[in-house]
């Protein structure tokens, strides 16, 4: 009953003022996510694509500029560079950029890694699971010159697209982006 | 004068296009001959290719105990040893990471992963890094196929162990045995270059 009452108002809470951000609201905001979150990750929904399915997402015909990451759990160069793309999203949100993260984590460890990475780093970018066993033919249809080293990354938009088989810095992936907006 | 301004033209295009062409040069490509080494194995001895007068090549394996696509391989590999060694095409492993940077590939660890999975193949530490880059090895597992000639160890195939890392009962071809197979015919290998998802040698 107590819980309820507390549930309540903290929804009560952040109804009202989203954009005050007074203190008392946002702490037990957090912690409310926090607790959603531990409960979630198997509820989390994971979008899982071929090569066929994924296509069309590497290749919008938008006004957008696009920045695909493809990374997973176990690449650690991948995962330390994951809070730029995350930030990227953030910053340009209102510049007409999309960042899309996509996941090469094996299928078995969907539920016991990438689920709970996701929920637990709270990302922000969409994120999807990229399952195709015949890497010899969608490697080098994504880009002519990738290896199949990760983290790789293709930054486009309607007029022009470049890959880039790299890790990245913050400042490097601005300057790259920045290329695009323009 | 005229045929002296195309000459001067077609120098300059060619001696361009020269340069393009190093710039592009990334490692090793079909046909190239590869270098030799002396890395030191898993037992402390050092290796070379030329210590093997009997092999007719090699199957040489950027590979790692740390990368989850070389560990789904390390079996594979294995496998791939016990066929081809005898007849004449041993595979050498060779680890491409700085340990700085992942402790897990050191030489201990390599030496504890090579008992613990009973690696019948000589496991070297490219040490210093000096190697891999003029192969031109992204990534782990990376093979490079080499036909020892008389020129040398000339590259034959670059790229993808089989066509199915998760599920070695699933694969459909297997890009390395098919190589390795042909050139025991003295067959042309049909697949020379294939791609795979693989981790980034750490530098």
């Amino acid at each position: 009953m107590k819980r309820l009452l507390i549930l309540s108002l903290l929804v009560i809470c952040s109804c009202k003022n989203k954009s005050e951000d007074t203190k008392e609201t946002k702490e037990p905001e957090i912690s409310l996510n926090e607790k959603k979150e531990a409960e979630n990750s198997a509820d989390y929904h994971l979008k899982i694509y071929d090569y066929d399915g994924l296509e069309p997402l590497i290749n919008k015909n938008d006004d957008k500029v696009h920045v695909v990451n493809f990374w997973a759990t176990w690449c650690a160069p991948c995962v330390k560079e994951l809070p730029y793309f995350e930030e990227i999203n953030q910053e340009y949100k209102d510049k007409n950029v999309e960042v899309l993260l996509v996941s090469l984590d094996f299928p078995r460890n969907y539920e016991s890694k990438l689920k709970p990475f996701i929920v637990k780093r709270n990302l922000q970018s969409e994120v999807v699971a990229f399952d195709d066993v015949d890497q010899n033919r969608w490697i080098p249809a994504i880009d002519k010159d990738w290896s199949g080293a990760i983290p790789a990354t293709i930054i486009y938009n309607k007029d022009k697209r470049k890959f880039y088989e790299q890790s990245f810095t913050k400042e490097e992936l601005e300057t790259e982006l920045k290329q695009f907006l323009n | 004068m005229n045929t002296l301004k195309l000459l001067a033209v077609m120098v300059l295009t060619l001696t361009l296009s020269a340069f393009t062409a190093i710039t592009d040069e990334d490692g090793y490509k079909i046909g190239d001959v590869a270098t030799d080494f002396s890395l030191e194995n898993i037992d402390g001895k050092m290796v070379s290719l030329s210590d093997f007068k009997d092999a007719k090549g090699f199957i040489v394996v950027f590979t790692c105990n740390t990368c989850p696509y070389a560990v789904a391989y390390e079996d594979r590999v294995e496998a791939l040893n016990k066929k081809y060694a005898d007849k004449g095409y041993p595979v050498i492993a060779i680890m491409p990471n700085n340990t700085d940077v992942k402790p897990g590939d050191n030489m201990e660890a390599m030496k504890a992963r090579a008992k613990a999975k009973g690696f019948t193949f000589p496991y070297l530490m490219d040490k210093g890094q000096k190697i891999y880059p003029q192969y031109g090895a992204t990534k782990t597992p990376h093979v490079y196929l080499l036909e020892k000639t008389k020129k040398g160890n000339v590259v034959k195939y670059i790229g993808a162990i089989d066509d199915n890392y998760k599920d070695a009962s699933e694969v459909k071809t297997k890009y390395v045995e098919n190589a390795v197979d042909a050139l025991l015919k003295g067959k042309e290998i049909e697949v020379k270059e294939t791609r795979a998802i693989g981790c980034t040698i750490k530098v």
